[in-house]
């Protein structure tokens, strides 16, 4: 039996939306180093709409995984549609995660919660 | 298809399989049964007995049979715990990168009201024998320290602290799980009251181990029922396991001379080659460590992801980041020698064996170098670093 689901090594071995936006508009960045994993997601929000979202990640292969699989999710989508995004959506998107790797999924909801907040507070001082 | 990960496991030897193939086919019986073919088990046994004690310098009589070296660990201590209880010592010395059979047996005796004193291993990964012999008190019933490191291979200043502990008076017992085969040992010069071992590490079968008990000390049974080894290890002797072992000891100790010469020379390409990797370190000392032990921390990136890519690429490592170890905690081996968090979860141990060629080597310079530098490029951790917001650490 592998580690993995053929999905989770998918995403992880050709990530989706890796990088950074030089004039992101949301960013937010959740974990730690100490625990092993960080995950940072950089959205650039126009009109409401997640126009483009890119991610940078220290982890495992699931973080990895569940960082592709979350911005691929919400990119082109409403505001209001990637605040809704849950942790479990991520983890059923890649077939499953072992449990104790749901960890990784719940970072990847964190952290684009965490870049959606960013932008709305940036919004409100504007 | 390169297995760099002796150290977990090793492949069964051709000569240890044959054995195994054939006492399991033709030499079947119970050697606790009076007839032929019990008594003809019951040679095999001892014969194996008899050349296991050869190679580590032990009596026949003073090596028992076990189901591995987690085994045979729990018994030396509980062991050596119970003749401390029965003298009214309660203290036992050992270290901070013990392997887990170790530790875990001793944060029991603490339960059970046993004081236990870790010592530090230092940044090269190597107990001092003085400050073993500082800790050594009036009530200390055993000293614990590992031949050599799972994680990084330092291997340890054995017969200093054996001659140590004999001075005091206290009982030595060594975890060698991965040294035997792999150096010299023995017992009697190194001062060795108790040895743990295991097949598996030198290319024998799994679940079969041993403990080498220097005659006269009494053994506290873990498994009780009938009188086999000597009374002191209950259940039928697995005898086609335990004669492979020996057929697999016998094999590396003849061959380890020329063995550990052909790995340390691609242990030190292998060190030297990964070294130049930016922001990398070693981890143990670089000499005064196994022949085929490789172990790296890499700053920005994560373990598990790089044993996956290298996986990917053919190469078999492991890892003691703490996604590889199933805890939030990267390595107690690595926070012992003193690599904080961050820095622990990027390692990579490499375990080789002789017959890694040059090619491969470079194969594994190349492709980690590859892995590290990619991973690196979409870690914010990296980000930080080489944009000057945190200092680099290696």
């Amino acid at each position: 039996m592998a580690l993995y689901s053929e999905k989770v090594m998918e995403h992880f071995r050709n990530p989706r939306n890796v990088g950074v936006i030089e004039d992101a508009n949301g960013i937010g960045e959740v974990g730690n180093a100490k625990c092993g994993d960080i995950m940072k997601m950089y959205l650039k929000i126009e009109d409401d709409i997640i126009q483009d979202v890119k991610f940078e990640t220290f982890g495992c292969g699931s973080a990895i995984a569940s960082s592709s699989m979350a911005t691929e999710l919400i990119k082109g989508k409403p505001v209001a549609e990637a605040e809704k995004l849950t942790n479990q959506a991520v983890a059923e998107a890649l077939d499953g995660l072992p449990a104790y790797k749901m960890h990784c999924s719940v970072l990847a909801e964190e952290a684009i919660h965490a870049a959606l907040e960013d932008w709305r507070s940036r919004e409100k001082s504007e | 298809m390169i297995y760099a990960d002796n150290a977990a496991t090793t492949k069964m030897s051709q000569a240890a399989l044959d054995t195994m193939v054939s006492v399991i086919q033709g030499n079947y019986g119970n050697p606790s049964s009076l007839y032929s073919i019990g008594q003809q088990a019951k040679e095999t046994l001892e014969e194996a007995r008899a050349a296991v004690a050869g190679v580590i310098g032990a009596e026949p009589r003073e090596i028992l049979f076990t189901s591995g070296g987690s085994e045979a660990d729990n018994q030396a201590i509980r062991s050596a715990a119970e003749i401390g209880r029965k003298a009214g010592k309660k203290h036992i010395v050992s270290t901070a990168f013990e392997h887990h059979a170790v530790l875990h047996t001793l944060e029991k005796l603490q339960k059970e009201g046993f004081e236990v004193t870790l010592l530090d291993v230092h940044e090269d990964g190597i107990v001092r024998p003085e400050e073993v012999e500082a800790a050594i008190r009036e009530d200390t019933c055993l000293v614990t320290v590992m031949y050599a490191n799972n994680e990084i291979g330092t291997i340890q200043p054995i017969r200093e602290i054996g001659g140590i502990c004999r001075k005091h008076g206290v009982l030595f017992h060594t975890d060698a799980v991965q040294a035997v085969g792999h150096i010299p040992i023995h017992v009697a010069e190194d001062r060795i009251d108790l040895l743990s071992a295991s097949a598996h590490k030198f290319h024998g079968p799994k679940g079969v181990g041993f403990l080498y008990v220097r005659k006269g000390i009494r053994l506290t049974n873990l498994i009780e029922g009938g009188a086999q080894e000597r009374g002191k290890r209950a259940g039928t002797e697995n005898v086609p396991g335990i004669a492979a072992m020996a057929t697999a000891l016998k094999e590396a100790a003849e061959r380890m001379k020329e063995n550990a010469a052909k790995a340390s020379l691609r242990r030190d390409r292998l060190i030297q080659g990964l070294g130049a990797i930016p922001h990398s370190a070693l981890n143990g000392d670089a000499k005064q460590r196994l022949p085929g032990n490789v172990n790296f921390c890499f700053e920005g990136i994560e373990g598990e992801s790089l044993l996956l890519l290298l996986d990917d690429k053919g190469i078999e490592a492991s890892s003691g980041s703490a996604c590889t170890s199933g805890s939030l905690d990267p390595s107690h081996v690595l926070l012992a020698i003193g690599r904080v968090h961050d820095v622990a979860h990027g390692s990579l141990r490499l375990s080789i064996e002789a017959d890694l060629t040059e090619e491969d080597a470079d194969y594994i310079i190349r492709s980690v170098t590859e892995v590290v530098e990619y991973l690196r490029s979409f870690s914010p951790i990296w980000r930080d670093l080489e944009s000057g917001k945190k200092p680099h650490i290696l």
